[in-house]
């Protein structure tokens, strides 16, 4: 099948047979698993188990949180041992959400089925249950997998595309996947396909120093209208731009998304886990992992279990930690180098390598650009290296993002034949952070001012509306003295009228208030009957306690005797002053 | 008609000319009217570089008055929570050169900062939400205030009016979404031997 050839590229020595002696291992179960909430692109997931629940092996621990998010699983059964931040892989070390799992050593799964008829189900079914299972592109970027494969129920899908490059150094998680479990991929590639309405077109592209796993796919892909195109082997083949590229010859426009152009394009580790978690019904939670490099004794893939540290991972491989120079999470082209080794394999994690010195040696010293022109013509997306390295140390974000500087894909190959050994990729991801940063600024900023020029025309209307009710007070009451002046005498006796009017109302009211002077002494005589009975009461009790009582006691039986006394002549006080008044009134 | 003025170059020429420019004047007159520019545009491109802050550092009443401050020729260094990314990105637009910042108006803030009103000790006496020029203070006269953290631009016009003084400007924590790689040390400063021997040695286990 003919394919085309990206420009730029790379020829890194490849390092991939230390890896490849030995089939994919299992490692022992380890005694705890960190779980972070966000190992994908999007909005964390959020908990949904609090600590020392226990859970099964394949439970949700972790709801997705909104579309761009999926949800999180136990990698194994156990007690929910702590729910905080926690340090994970990631480049600057700071801590981020965590899920830690205590396993209880029985790895004992909950029920799971998986669909009986996946060739009727619906298309939105089956998108449902891959979101459901947490799956995220395990190629690297960790885009949630349910998302990519949705717009084909809008947008006609033609083509399927199946990334088995696996084009950087050291790296071999796809490859002895692809070796062992072919038939299942292919089976995970025939559940897409049906999600995405059948497209013309599903190609497998892998690079073509991978014969082995070539082999192992060709028997499967017989009459399933799946092809597997291998193409010569070149870093960065790998990029899902540069691969669409090489198999169709169709450029992406940059910031537009491959299904913009009617192809989905996926990694070949998802086409695995969406099998597992349609047929059989278990959600994400291990996946291939390489462990490489010379600073370990063993050298081979894992099938590890998502949450599992890397220095357990570490210590089953006959780590030499003296002979590492360094430990990367990814390959030594896009990887990042780790501050600790206590730390979680994440669903993107495809390779653990610990190099000797040997091996990676400590970086040589940056020194001045000589223009040479060598990283221009390694670039795979055909930017500018040079110039952008300029424009990133004199922060000139206009001109950067004017040289596109957002199409770099990071791969690396120009820091790799850079002769002055400048490190361009660090350079430009710092400039990306920084123009992200502006952006992010100007957006606050703007609603910022809105809110300001808000604030002041709330003020001004406040201000205004004040001022409006002053004038218009001002003008009633110039129109009344204006009204006074015109007739002096009939305004002066409608008011006085009217002020008659209003007292003699108040009188009325007040009249109609109160109650008549009988029944008023009757309440009186009535609150005099009650005082004299609870004055009984309390002395008559004073009386039953008699000796035997306390001088506290006494003294507090005493006390209620006076105040009954006195309450009640109060009550005959108001009585008789009540009578005073009235006949006083009478005598008026 | 034509004849008399074809004989006359002189003539021809000056009502050529005049027709000319009695044309142009109408056609200039005219766009004059129909594209005419509302308000200055120079201060509305100043103010979309300021921070937006409204704090008042500059000794104006906000970032607009500001910006039509410079548009008529005052200094474009008076902006500490703008700093010199700020002057430089003016200099640039008004092609003028880039001083540095005036320390008389305040020092560029390393973080950002927002407010945040001790809630026990708040007394509910309103003078800050008057002060804050964004309307992001919430409360009630006699009821406890709090800040909306997200819309406070961290102007510190609340602190001063508190009477109780319970409102801290804290520092903004980076999250690891917004984190973003540091600049790579440059050439000049990257000498093998100055290195410290913990920058070479291996990973910390």
């Amino acid at each position: 099948m003919k394919t085309w050839v990206t420009p730029g590229g790379v020829h890194p020595p490849e390092n991939k047979h230390q890896s490849l002696t030995m089939p994919i291992a299992t490692l022992p179960l380890p005694e705890k698993l960190l779980i972070p909430l966000s190992q994908h692109i999007g909005t964390p997931a959020v908990p949904c188990v609090e600590v020392g629940k226990k859970v099964l092996k394949g439970q949700k621990i972790a709801e997705a949180n909104g579309p761009l998010s999926v949800p999180m699983h136990a990698p194994t059964s156990g007690i929910i041992s702590a729910i905080e931040h926690r340090p994970i892989a990631h480049s600057s070390g700071m801590l981020a959400p965590c899920i830690e799992i205590t396993s209880d050593g029985r790895d004992k799964w909950k029920k799971h089925d998986g669909f009986e008829d996946v060739e009727n189900a619906t298309p939105a079914a089956l998108v449902k249950a891959i979101g459901e299972a947490g799956i995220a592109g395990m190629g690297g970027a960790g885009f949630p997998s349910a998302i990519k494969l949705s717009p084909g129920y809008q947008r006609p899908i033609h083509t399927l595309i199946v990334n088995a490059t696996e084009c950087e150094p050291y790296i071999t998680a796809d490859d002895s996947a692809i070796r062992e479990r072919a038939a299942e991929i292919i089976e995970g590639i025939g559940i897409l396909s049906h999600i995405l309405g059948n497209p013309s077109n599903i190609m497998i592209g892998i690079e073509d120093n991978k014969p082995e796993a070539i082999a192992a796919l060709e028997p499967h892909v017989v009459d399933t209208g799946i092809s597997v195109v291998s193409f010569p082997t070149k870093y960065p083949s790998g990029g899902e731009k540069q691969l669409i590229y090489i198999l169709t010859g169709k450029e992406i426009p940059s910031g537009d998304l491959p299904a913009d152009i009617g192809m989905v394009c996926v990694n070949i580790g998802t086409t695995y886990a969406v099998k597992r978690a349609i047929v059989d019904g278990e959600p994400l939670i291990s996946r291939v992992t390489t462990m490489t490099g010379d600073a370990c004794g063993i050298n081979r893939n894992y099938e590890t279990l998502i949450g599992t540290s890397v220095s357990h991972m570490l210590a089953n491989s006959e780590f030499n930690q003296d002979g590492c120079s360094r430990l990367v999470m990814g390959g030594p082209m896009m990887g990042f180098s780790l501050t600790s080794a206590d730390v979680p394999i994440v669903k993107t994690t495809n390779c653990i390598l610990a190099p000797s010195y040997e091996e990676i040696p400590e970086d040589d010293p940056a020194q001045p650009c000589i223009r040479c022109g060598m990283c221009a013509e390694a670039c795979p997306v055909s930017l500018l290296p040079q110039q952008l390295f300029w424009y990133s140390q004199a922060d000139d974000h206009e001109r950067l993002e004017a040289h596109n500087l957002f199409d770099c894909i990071e791969c690396g190959a120009c820091s790799y034949v850079c002769p002055s050994n400048i490190p361009l990729v660090q350079h430009y991801r710092h400039s990306k952070g920084e123009i992200q940063k502006a952006r992010a600024e100007k957006v606050r900023s703007d609603h910022a001012r809105e809110r300001f020029e808000f604030h002041q025309q709330r003020i001004e209307q406040a201000e205004k509306d004040k001022e409006a009710k002053r004038a218009a007070r001002r003008e009633a009451a110039e129109q009344a003295k204006a009204k006074a002046a015109a007739s002096p005498d009939k305004s002066a006796s409608t008011a006085g009228g009217g002020a008659a009017d209003i007292i003699a109302a108040a009188q009325a009211r007040a009249a109609a208030k109160k109650v008549s002077p009988e029944q008023q002494q009757a309440k009186f005589e009535r609150s005099i009957a009650g005082a004299e009975m609870r004055l009984q009461m309390a002395e008559e009790k004073l009386a039953d306690a008699g000796e035997g009582q306390t001088d506290e006691q006494n003294n507090i039986l005493t006390a209620a005797v006076e105040g009954a006394r006195q309450k009640l002549e109060q009550a005959k006080g108001r009585l008789a002053e009540h009578i005073k008044q009235h006949n006083g009134e009478q005598v008026d | 008609m034509i004849e008399a003025i074809a004989q006359q170059p002189i003539l021809a020429a000056l009502i050529a000319l005049v027709g000319l420019g009695i044309l142009f004047g109408a056609l200039l007159g005219f766009a004059a009217e129909k594209f005419k520019v509302e308000g200055d545009p120079i201060v509305e491109q100043i103010d979309e570089l300021l921070p937006q802050t409204q704090c008042g550092q500059c000794g104006f009443p906000g970032c607009r008055p500001y910006a039509e401050s410079i548009a008529s020729g005052d200094a474009i260094n008076k902006c500490p929570p703008g700093g010199q990314a700020t002057i430089n990105s003016i200099a640039n637009l008004l092609d003028v050169p880039a001083p540095e910042l005036d320390a008389e108006h305040g020092e560029e803030a390393d973080l950002r900062t927002v407010a945040y009103i001790r809630e026990d000790e708040c007394i509910g006496c309103t003078k800050c939400i008057q002060a804050c020029p964004v309307d992001a203070i919430l409360g009630a006269a006699k009821l406890m205030h709090t800040v909306i953290a997200n819309e406070c631009t961290g102007c510190d016009l609340c602190v001063e009016p508190c009477p109780v003084d319970c409102i801290d400007m804290l520092p903004v924590q980076e999250t690891i979404k917004e984190w973003h790689w540091p600049a790579p040390p440059t050439t000049a400063d990257l000498i093998a031997s100055d290195r410290s021997p913990s920058a070479i040695g291996g990973p910390q286990l």
